[in-house]
């Protein structure tokens, strides 16, 4: 699994769950030792924004970042090559919720929705993607059905480290 | 530490948490098999190999069909697959995102107190 770097002084690594709520949602949560306000700002402000939401074992790079975070407003991320990432905010409340549409796949794609709660200066965050139908669920994991053939070795690897990390 | 709250996961790692059981699942992913060919092969008794399918089988790894006299059992279409591999990789992705996260966050706070808080919120 990858483990990512964590600044050095950060007593310990915050834990980021993944829970998959229906066949249509996935929800993600994780907490930061910020209060909202920052957390807010990270999100909304496409030069911050896109110094984390490319982690650098992607290796992709992002080339351009245009992001006009409001309700109503729209946003676009451009890898180059053709690939693009692009969509509206169906809905901007600071600093508790941006809610956005990702319309790169045509017209049914998901809707992700981002909440900020802050607790004694902490702030949970949780992101939660809606997708059209469990299949577009599915087609947007890329590749699952190519790993159906992957050997049990690897499944032995998986195994091992989900139990050895629970 | 990785949570995931899956049912369907949950039951997966129950049933892959024996090693003869895992066993069964690497021969399946060869060919197919009867129950009395796995019970010779991993040398235990054709119940415990039952059951040993059977959980299995519950967790959707294994499915089995008896034609005749003889159940044959296969490799399940990939619950596993399906569930632990699509969580397993958006895990990755988010985890990885907000570990740079959390030092864009850091930033912002040294800068605010550097600021020595003159900012309001």
């Amino acid at each position: 699994m990858d483990t990512t770097r964590q600044p050095e002084h950060a007593p310990t690594k915050n834990v980021t769950k993944v829970e998959r709520k229906s066949d249509r949602e996935i929800v993600v949560e994780r907490s930061f030792d910020a209060p909202v306000h920052l957390v807010f700002e990270a999100w909304s402000k496409p030069e911050l924004f896109k110094r984390w939401w490319v982690p650098k074992s992607m290796g992709m790079t992002l080339r351009a970042c245009e992001m006009d975070v409001r309700t109503g407003g729209g946003y676009r991320l451009d890898f180059g090559d053709g690939m693009e990432f692009f969509g509206r905010y169906l809905e901007v409340t600071p600093p508790s919720r941006i809610v956005w549409t990702n319309e790169e796949g045509g017209e049914n794609g998901s809707i992700t929705t981002v909440t900020l709660t802050e607790t004694d200066g902490k702030t949970l965050l949780v992101v939660s993607e809606l997708f059209a139908s469990k299949e577009a669920l599915d087609a947007d994991g890329g590749g699952a059905s190519d790993a159906l053939r992957e050997t049990f070795g690897q499944l032995d690897d998986l195994v091992v480290e989900l139990v050895s990390t629970s | 530490m990785v949570q995931y709250s899956s049912t369907q996961l949950d039951a997966c790692l129950a049933a892959l948490s024996d090693s003869t059981r895992r066993g069964v699942l690497e021969q399946l992913g060869r060919s197919e098999a009867s129950i009395s060919d796995l019970a010779d092969r991993f040398h235990i008794t054709l119940t415990g190999m039952r059951k040993h399918v059977g959980v299995l089988e519950q967790a959707g790894l294994v499915v089995t069909e008896k034609v005749g006299r003889v159940r044959t059992c296969r490799i399940g279409a990939g619950r596993l697959d399906e569930v632990s591999d699509w969580v397993e990789r958006y895990h990755q992705l988010w985890d990885a995102r907000f570990g740079e996260l959390d030092q864009v966050i850091e930033e912002l706070q040294q800068k605010e107190k550097s600021d020595g808080h003159n900012k309001t919120t």
